[in-house]
């Protein structure tokens, strides 16, 4: 994944509250393989989901992503186009996944002042090292975790990431093991008709 | 003096780092048919499984309930599972196998989840084994291909916020009551980002299937997992389990899961009290699960956009008594209320009655399908002419077709009443599966209390 820290584009205002995975992806989509693309499914079913279209910045309502841990959701948005996503709140496993394909979930408590710029047919322009979003004369600031930022700034893969650990991992799982042997399946175990 | 939740954080962090992301240490991986992005990830870097040992398939998502039922694309999706986990030496519960079902109902049931664990699963519902006292959650399918690739997956530390529920649940008030009255009242985003721990009497006094379905709710209200300590309660229904500990460990197990609870003096990120006595069985009008009043209550005057857009989508006028508002259908079954213990109060409610409606009852697992028909309840689900069929995800979902039609109203057993949920156009009523079972005998949203009269 390319990774990006400043961003200009089109935004617009989607401002359901409570948007969740299965709105954004219904579940009947998500057997497609992920290279087909996935942008045709976003909001597939939702009367409003024309608003979204061209669109690479989202103003969205409260609690956007919550429900599933489909990652296909955030697959939709990206395939769509979309680069970031703002919002008074994200569920919780759609954000992670947001920032693990390079899409911004970008906190913003009151989202009044933007919407009203956006209204008007405008782009806003991101700036992630500096956590602010501007259109026109404002100029808001966003909550991203420093973990998430620098992650979607480097394009980070975790896999990557983490094969620089592997001995560190390799001994404490043995030791965990050693001190929990309880911890594991029972290599016995077989399910029984009982 | 530590939280539960810290004591098991805190042996499962291989390191952490700076800006304090942890490397989290995964005991039980699940992977179901949804994993296919992530098996794809792997296959395309050419990389192994870790510890396939640690890892468990099960189809279920798009298990068929009904012989002859599966299309070529459903097929293809427990097809693709069988041969990623065949491939990669994962043992997989596929479709014939005595031990498939629901991934968060045969977790628990085979024993595989324990005390003490970090569990994930590329599910939302993770949240369940956290009944166990287990740090359980659901992620996306790039942090799957992450813990298949490493058996680790990198956390930052959640804050806690702890839920006492004390006092005595009235007849006919169950798990799913208390897990949909506390969302009700903080919303579905009230404990966002939190590690919830369950405690109070009420907790106590569950078994562990209520607490199982108590956890199962936590992603519901926004929250990262649930959990409950290890007590008596929770060894009991360990002890014998096919992938639970032996003889030779059980002592130093038993142990070792009992010192978990947390330390009296230990501090929590929030607070949160309930009042057991207080809470009525509910029912939710709306299309989020923060959408839920008790029955005796009237369909509330919409107080913003998405009331109003809920209210819609529902066909529900504002003022009308919720008791009474036909149904087309019910369902029981699902992760959060497909357990045998729900398909026993299901029963109690149905036995020797007639449904003035359809309706499916599927069972968590293949094990609780075994165990209802060894206990004669599937007799009573078809004397009252419901259908008995095969277990899976089944209409929770959709995703193997079970679908309820556009506009049909449906009383369910299940956590997510969304928009289309469960199917296009699909309107959804949560609530407890003896609700359930009094909606299908009355044919409207009805309170299960007076007729559990003479019953219980
Ligand atoms: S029963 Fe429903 S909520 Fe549970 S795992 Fe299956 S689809 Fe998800």
């Amino acid at each position: 994944m390319t990774g990006w820290r400043a961003f200009t584009g089109r935004a617009v205002v989607f401002a359901h509250d409570n948007v969740d995975t299965d709105q954004l992806i219904p579940a009947r989509f998500m057997s497609a393989p992920r290279a087909q693309g996935y942008g045709r499914f976003l909001l597939h079913d939702h009367p409003d989901r024309d608003t979204l279209s061209g669109a690479e910045i989202v103003i969205a309502g409260r609690n956007f992503g919550c429900g599933s841990s489909r990652e296909a959701a955030v697959y939709a948005l990206v395939d769509a186009g979309i680069r970031a996503v703002i919002a008074p709140g994200f569920g919780d496993i759609f954000a992670a996944n947001a920032v693990n394909n390079g899409l911004l979930p970008a906190v913003v408590a009151d989202t009044a002042a933007l919407r009203a710029a956006v209204d008007a047919g405008g782009e806003i322009a991101i700036d992630l090292e500096k956590g602010t979003l501007s259109a026109g004369e404002i100029t808001e600031t966003f909550t991203l975790d420093a973990a998430a930022r620098d992650k979607i700034v480097n394009g980070w893969d975790d896999i990557d990431l983490t094969a620089s650990h592997t001995d560190t991992i390799a001994t404490f799982i043995k030791t965990y093991h050693g001190t929990y042997p309880w911890s594991r399946p029972n290599p016995k175990g077989e399910p029984t008709c009982a | 003096m530590k939280t539960l939740f810290a004591k098991v954080w805190d042996r499962h962090e291989v390191l952490r780092r700076d800006d304090g992301v942890s490397l989290l240490f995964v005991d039980r991986h699940l992977v179901h048919e949804g994993s296919h992005h992530a098996f794809r990830k792997l296959a395309d870097r050419g990389l192994a499984v870790s510890r396939p040992d640690l890892t468990f398939g099960v189809t279920d998502h798009y298990a068929p309930t009904r012989p002859g039922h599966a299309t070529d694309a459903i097929r293809g999706m427990m097809a693709g599972l069988v041969e990623n986990t065949a491939r990669h030496g994962i043992r997989c519960f596929g479709p014939d196998d005595p031990g498939q079902g629901i991934v968060h109902v045969i977790g628990p049931e085979q024993g595989l989840t324990l005390p003490g664990l970090v569990i994930n699963c590329g599910d939302s519902h993770t949240s369940t084994h956290g009944a166990f006292g287990a740090i359980a959650f659901g992620i996306g399918a790039t942090e799957v291909a992450h813990v298949l690739a490493t058996q680790t997956v990198w956390q930052k530390r959640p804050p806690v916020m702890r839920l006492t529920i004390d006092g005595t649940l009235a007849s006919g008030v169950t798990a799913k009551d208390v897990a949909l009255g506390w969302i009700a009242q903080l919303g579905a985003d009230g404990a966002r980002g939190h590690a919830v721990e369950y405690a109070g009497s009420t907790v106590r006094a569950m078994s562990m299937e209520a607490r199982m379905t108590l956890c199962n709710l936590s992603i519901e209200g926004g929250a990262r997992c649930g959990m409950v300590a290890p007590d008596a309660v929770t060894l009991e229904y360990i002890r014998g389990r096919a992938f639970a500990p032996g003889a030779d460990l059980w002592d130093a197990a038993c142990a070792d899961w009992l010192s978990l609870a947390t330390d009296p003096d230990a501090a929590f990120d929030r607070d949160v009290t309930l009042d057991a006595s207080t809470i009525a069985p509910l029912v939710t009008w709306g299309t989020s699960p923060e959408d839920a009043l008790p029955i005796t209550a009237d369909v509330p005057a919409p107080k913003d956009d998405h009331a109003r857009d809920a209210l819609a989508y529902m066909g529900l006028t504002a003022g009308r008594p919720l008791a009474g508002t036909p149904i087309d259908r019910v369902f029981i079954g699902s992760c959060t209320n497909g357990r045998i213990e729900d398909l026993r109060a299901a029963a109690a409610v149905l036995s020797g009655r007639r449904a003035r409606v359809p309706g499916m009852v599927s069972p968590g697992s293949a094990a609780v399908k075994r165990q209802a028909e060894d206990e004669g309840l599937d007799r009573i689900f078809a004397d009252a002419g419901l259908e008995w069929v095969d277990p899976g995800c089944s209409m929770c979902v959709g995703m193997n077709g079970d679908t309820v039609a556009r506009g049909e109203r449906c009383a369910s057993s299940t956590n997510r009443n969304f928009k289309g949920r469960q199917g296009q156009g699909a309107r959804t009523h949560l609530m407890s599966p003896a609700m359930v079972a009094a909606a299908a005998l009355t044919g409207a949203l009805a309170d299960v209390r007076p007729l559990l009269r003479g019953r219980t």
